[in-house]
């Protein structure tokens, strides 16, 4: 049987490649940590592989803004194979900084797309646990089969999620292209904490309009392991994490229409 | 052509730096700003049209969704009641932006950008005078120790300075012993008279002075923070002669103990343990008061990055894998006018060293997981920030080795003026003049550095591509390299070392503490392979000297010898230390008063006291769960708001074995008698280790001393106790000190009178946990269940929480009975292997109260309890006394009552009482002695308390 193959993309500032790199293992996949200067000199393609994760971190130190650098990197120097990888139907998946990186360098929701992540309203890092709501009714690949509510980490200092008009919300809801909504325990959007960073309408993740590209603020690797909950101690150990669906539903996703 | 960018957020989105800025400048008392906005600035100086400085502007430097930006003119003009204040780093300080930006404009395929640098203007709007603007400026925006307020347009690109080789040596043979002094002092050798005789001896055999190299590099070899002088000196404490205060007390204990899992201790750059068959653990804390009393980011930012190249230095290096972090600040709310002249606000440094270990350990992907602060007026003048680092390394890679014929390569961050005398100045006192001639000894850390470092140095270790590792740290090179070929001999080409801008003198170059470098020793036939793997991932290595077997340390710039020393007399020629060690028991009042009918308001003051309140504010802008092994967070509870015990992770995600960290630290006590302190700080520790399921026979220590001047009898009398305390707790529980540091001479000076911190030692704990799954947290858990008490009670109020709040010190401090205290441990550990320990909740600052209050409002239930229960010292019947004494060695334990049975036969021969019971009812409800109530409050109330203690914004 042909693998399913994921590179976990790193360069300077990359942080969370070595626990993403571990979700995909747990399930079954064929992880490489491939450095960015690799695939610009042409020493590996991108297109050999099937999902391309872009993890959290500080890619160049979040310098001018979260992202940023990277995304242009990536848009200037890397344009032929992603479109390539793109076209030919590929994943993608970035979580935290790779989500501000899909978001800068125009690759989510799509080309032009008019929305930003932005600093907190807080003003500042934090890290807290939060609850999401699917919403993509079956639009993302990486979403299926989550119909409850799930609960994951975030740790970032500029989620906020703006669309840069009413109308491009409108859209992006109507396209089922939001795929997470923070909400409270009983499945409610509401306000700080809950929705940690003032995300306009509670937006946590989005995807492309193929449901193929999938970027969130959230931290599903950080849930893959029961003991990584907050409150197992009070709760009892889950049979696995809630994020580890996510990753499952790639590699799936892969098998089924890819290889 | 220099290009002036501004950048700034839209209108209608929220500023909350300009928010965050307006609310301490109402702090400072100027009420009459309504509004501050931040702009940020970029200074672009190159050959770049008006088309292409377009672009970067609208596609790199700005965000059209939520920003707008102007590079023609300034985006606000100043007038009546709006004013500017722009801030820049000085020529030289670290701007991590400038390489970045640099890098994306490349990208982009737009050429001719020479430099790069970055500003901050902050607009203030309001009736606000210049006297006020220039307080705000100088209190709260700028710091002169690194920047400065732009006054006139500046140049970026620093003007290329020559430097003309001279060799300079300096006249000692001729020197008076005054003038042996003049040289020290001028030269910020800070050695004293004794040790500059050693060195004019040296060279008047050799019939010649030394060079300014050799001085220099005999001064940072010999200096309190490389060679720990004091700890190996010669001290006559009260007549009895110790000789090496280390030896004889704190590696003692380990070298008794004779831990099998103690992989290596004492030698190396950090401590070594067992984990599993293919990996161990490395650990160490350090300390970095002085730089961060004067600039509290940067400070504590190269604190974090300094300490986490020691488990990376150790062996082959470690992966760093979590960082532990306890600052002791002075009181956030001391009055502006009260300070010292020359010291930052407490409020400041605490926001600052908060901020610099966020940015530099979440960007380097480091969680954070347990820490402290503490606040005391007597760290005004000197804040403590401890900074420790615990690293995973292959249990085949801990070994390091030096020979002749290996090549020294440089690798990480270019070398440039800063941090110049950075250990000297470490091992001197602070002054008012500090601020002025020591800012060179200050810096700000570039942590995607340190990260690109790390990411490419684990994977030359796994090719076995060197064999030896060190990083640079106080005394930059001339410590990595001298120490590092001690045994051996070196020989290195100054010119060699890459620069950050040209003008450096083969000295600067040698003594210069530049953040981000290491030193590996590699054999010639793998250089090529070693520098392209950091070639691959952008990373600077260079080839700049080899290892030799002549035992001198020489150094060439140029080809021409700037230093040619003996190993011998560089390493073991410093005359050893005679000091002197007096103890005067201080005697305090006893305090007089009456034991409260109602305990309720004590409790909601200590839980809201600074030193017992959440830290919340703290933590969550640390990232404690990145990596993805975090198991017990600090925070926890129904609401993950309550404050755990100690932190539990598992470092190989595959596996369930984890590693416990904890800390100890209890300076009030100190303040009484050191010696206790000590123990009770162990005591602290392994408690909290024990208390989230941990076990005493897999726990190392660290010991981390910040004292006062060790020449001052009473201070030096105070170290000695504290480790004497160390050896005899240490020796009793079985737990073997690993590494250490000590931090002296921590004393402010103002004038002609010196004052010393509280005496302060940190313990910190590292216990392996076989299955994390057996871990516990503090949270009351379910109605119904059992609130035991374990360990005796005692009337030890002295330098308690309670006395605090009360305005008293007292003298009856905690006392520790290890031998008590180790069985009390063991049989809690069992109880908790066996399942049985719902909640379990270490009693430490506040007492029992405290320890109900928190289990009680984190798990969202109430609490009843029978004081009569608890069990206590003979002649001890004080409410207060039992509920807030802060006796070592007890906990809380939630045991449900089918265990009962089983629980208290483990637990036969300890010291326990069934005290009290879980309840529905969100209340904690205390019954005193003689059967009345002594304390009833919803816990919603107690939580409130707690969660208001600290509020920064």
């Amino acid at each position: 049987m042909s693998e399913v193959r994921v590179i976990v993309l790193r360069t300077a500032g990359v942080n969370c490649d070595y626990e993403t790199a571990h979700a995909f293992r747990v399930c079954g996949a064929e992880v490489e940590l491939v450095h960015i200067n690799e695939l610009r000199r042409k020493e590996k393609n991108l297109n050999f592989y099937h999902i391309l994760a872009l993890p959290g971190g500080f890619t160049y130190g979040d310098d001018i803004a979260a992202g940023k650098i990277l995304a242009n990197e990536i848009k200037f120097t890397l344009k032929n194979q992603i479109d390539e990888f793109i076209a030919s139907g590929k994943l993608a998946i970035g979580i935290c900084n790779g989500f501000q990186v899909l978001v800068k360098s125009g690759l989510l929701p799509r080309k032009n797309g008019g929305v930003t992540l932005t600093d907190n309203d807080s003003g500042k890092f934090e890290d807290r646990w939060v609850y999401l709501k699917e919403t993509s009714n079956g639009k993302c690949c990486f979403t299926k089969g989550i119909d409850s509510i799930v609960y994951m980490p975030v740790a970032h200092a500029e989620g906020k999620f703006v669309p840069k008009d009413e109308q491009t919300l409108n859209s992006l809801v109507e396209k089922n292209l939001v795929v997470f909504r923070y909400v409270d325990e009983n499945s409610n959007p509401c306000g700080y904490p809950y929705n940690p960073n003032g995300s306009i309408y509670n937006i946590a993740g989005i995807c492309d309009p193929n449901g193929r590209i999938f970027g969130l603020m959230p931290h599903p690797e950080r849930h893959i392991d029961p003991t990584q909950h907050p409150r197992w101690t009070r709760e009892g150990l889950k049979k696995e994490g809630d994020g580890l669906q996510i990753f499952k539903n790639g590699v799936e996703f892969v098998r089924e229409n890819l290889l | 052509m220099l290009w002036k960018i501004e950048v700034e957020r839209q209108e209608e989105f929220f500023d909350a730096r300009g928010e965050g800025i307006k609310k301490d400048i109402i702090d400072l008392g100027i009420s009459s700003v309504d509004r501050v906005r931040v702009i940020d600035v970029y200074l672009i100086e190159g050959s770049l049209n008006k088309k292409a400085v377009d672009q970067v502007c609208k596609y790199l430097l700005s965000d059209d969704i939520v920003q707008v930006y102007s590079f023609k003119e300034p985006l606000v003009k100043e007038t009546a009641g709006v004013h500017l204040i722009e801030v820049a780093y000085n020529p030289g300080v670290m701007d991590p932006v400038e390489q970045s930006t640099k890098k994306a404009v490349a990208d982009m395929e737009i050429s001719g950008v020479e430099s790069v640098c970055t500003a901050r203007k902050y607009v203030i709007y309001g009736n606000v005078s210049k006297e006020e603007i220039h307080k705000i400026a100088d209190k709260l925006l700028c710091n002169k120790t690194v920047q400065h307020i732009v006054t006139r347009k500046e140049k970026v690109t620093l003007p290329a300075s020559d430097y003309r080789f001279k060799l300079e040596y300096v006249d000692i043979l001729d020197a008076s012993d005054e003038k042996l002094m003049e040289i020290s002092f001028s030269r910020q050798l800070y050695l004293n008279l004794k040790e500059m005789h050693t060195i004019k001896e040296y060279f008047r055999k050799l019939g010649r002075n030394p060079t300014d190299c050799e001085l220099e590099t005999i001064a940072q070899t010999w200096s309190e923070h490389c060679v720990h002088k004091t700890f190996k000196g010669t001290i006559d404490y009260d007549g009895e002669i110790i000789d090496n205060l280390l030896k004889s007390t704190i590696i003692k204990v380990t070298e008794e103990l004779n831990k099998e899992w103690c992989v290596s201790v004492f030698t190396d750059n950090a401590g070594i343990v067992k984990f599993d068959d293919k990996h161990n653990l490395c650990f160490k804390v350090e300390t970095h008061n002085h730089p961060s009393a004067l600039e509290p980011y940067g400070g504590a930012g190269t604190g974090i990055g300094g300490v986490i190249r020691d488990p990376l230095g150790t062996g082959l290096g470690a992966k760093p894998i979590c960082n532990t972090d306890i600052f002791c600040f002075g009181p956030i709310d001391y009055p502006h006018d009260k300070l010292p002249k020359g010291t930052l606000h407490p409020k400041r440094i605490m926001k600052g060293v908060v901020a610099g270990v966020r940015d530099y350990g979440n960007r380097m992907g480091i969680p954070t997981v347990n820490g402290g602060v503490f606040f005391d007026e007597g760290y005004i003048g000197n804040p403590v920030v401890y900074c420790g680092n615990l690293g995973l390394i292959p249990a085949d890679k801990c070994k390091k080795e030096v020979s002749a014929g290996d090549k020294v390569v440089l690798l990480g961050g270019r070398t440039g003026r800063d941090g110049i005398h950075g250990v000297t100045f470490a091992s001197s006192e602070l002054t008012d003049a500090s601020e002025v001639i020591s800012s060179g000894a200050v810096q700000i850390g570039n942590p995607i550095a340190e990260k690109k470092m790390v990411d490419t140095l684990i994977q030359a270790r796994n090719r076995g591509l060197y064999k030896f590792i060190t990083d640079c740290g106080g005394g930059g090179l001339s410590s990595a390299v001298g120490e590092a070929a001690k045994d051996t001999g070196v020989v290195i080409d100054l010119e060699k070392v890459p620069l950050k801008y040209s003008g450096l003198s083969y000295m600067e170059i040698w003594i210069s503490e530049s953040q981000e470098r290491m030193i590996v020793g590699v054999p010639e036939e793998n250089v090529e392979q070693l520098l392209n793997v950091f070639k691959n991932e952008d990373v600077e290595a260079t080839v700049i000297g080899e290892f030799t077997a002549d035992k001198r340390l020489k150094l060439r710039y140029d080809g021409n010898i700037v230093c040619n020393l003996d190993m011998e007399f560089l390493h073991n020629g410093l005359p050893k230390k005679n000091l002197v060690a007096r103890w005067i028991s201080p005697k305090f009042e006893e305090p007089n008063f009456k034991d409260p009918s109602d305990l309720t308001p004590y409790l909601k003051k200590l839980l809201s006291s600074p030193n017992i309140c959440s830290k919340e504010w703290v933590i969550r802008q640390y990232d404690h769960e990145v990596q993805g092994g975090s198991v017990i967070k600090p925070l926890t509870g129904v609401n993950n708001d309550g404050p755990s015990d100690a932190a539990v992770m598992r470092p190989v995600l595959d596996s369930h074995k984890g590693v416990v960290i904890s800390n100890g630290m209890n300076p009030n006590y100190g303040v009484i008698d050191p010696y206790w302190m000590a123990a009770s700080a162990i005591d602290e520790a392994l408690r909290n280790v024990v208390a989230v399921g941990g076990t005493l026979e897999k726990t190392a220590l660290l010991d981390n001393f910040s004292w006062g001047n060790p020449d001052k009898p009473d201070r030096l009398a105070g170290l000695v106790r504290a480790s004497k305390a160390c050896y005899d707790i240490a020796k009793i529980y079985g737990t073997p000190f690993i590494s250490g540091k000590d931090s002296l001479n921590n004393e402010y000076k103002v004038g002609d009178e010196s004052v010393s911190i509280p005496p302060t030692l940190l313990i910190s704990a590292l216990s392996v946990m076989d299955d994390v799954r057996n871990a516990v947290t503090m949270d009351g858990k379910e109605e119904g269940d059992l609130v035991y008490v374990i360990g005796r009670t005692k009337n030890e109020l002295g330098g308690s929480h309670y006395y605090t709040i009360r305005g008293w010190v007292g003298n009856n401090l905690p006392k520790v009975d290890a031998k008590l205290g180790k069985k009390t441990m063991q049989r809690l550990n069992l109880a908790i292997k066996e399942g049985i320990i719902r909640a379990c909740h270490d009693l430490s600052e506040g007492g029992l109260g405290v320890a109900l209050a928190e289990s009680s409002f984190s798990g969202d239930l109430g609490i009843e309890v029978d004081l009569r229960n608890v069990p206590v010292e003979v002649g001890l019947k004080r409410n207060d006394t039992i509920l807030f004494s802060e006796s070592n060695s007890r906990f809380i334990v939630e045991v449900a009552p089918r265990h009962k049975k089983q629980f208290e036969n483990i637990m036969k021969g300890i010291p326990f009482g069934l005290i009290g019971e879980i309840k529905r009812e969100k209340v904690l409800k205390i019954i005193g002695l003689k059967g009345k109530t002594v304390l009833n409050t919803p816990i919603q109330k107690l939580k409130a308390a707690w969660q208001k203690g600290l509020e920064l914004n």
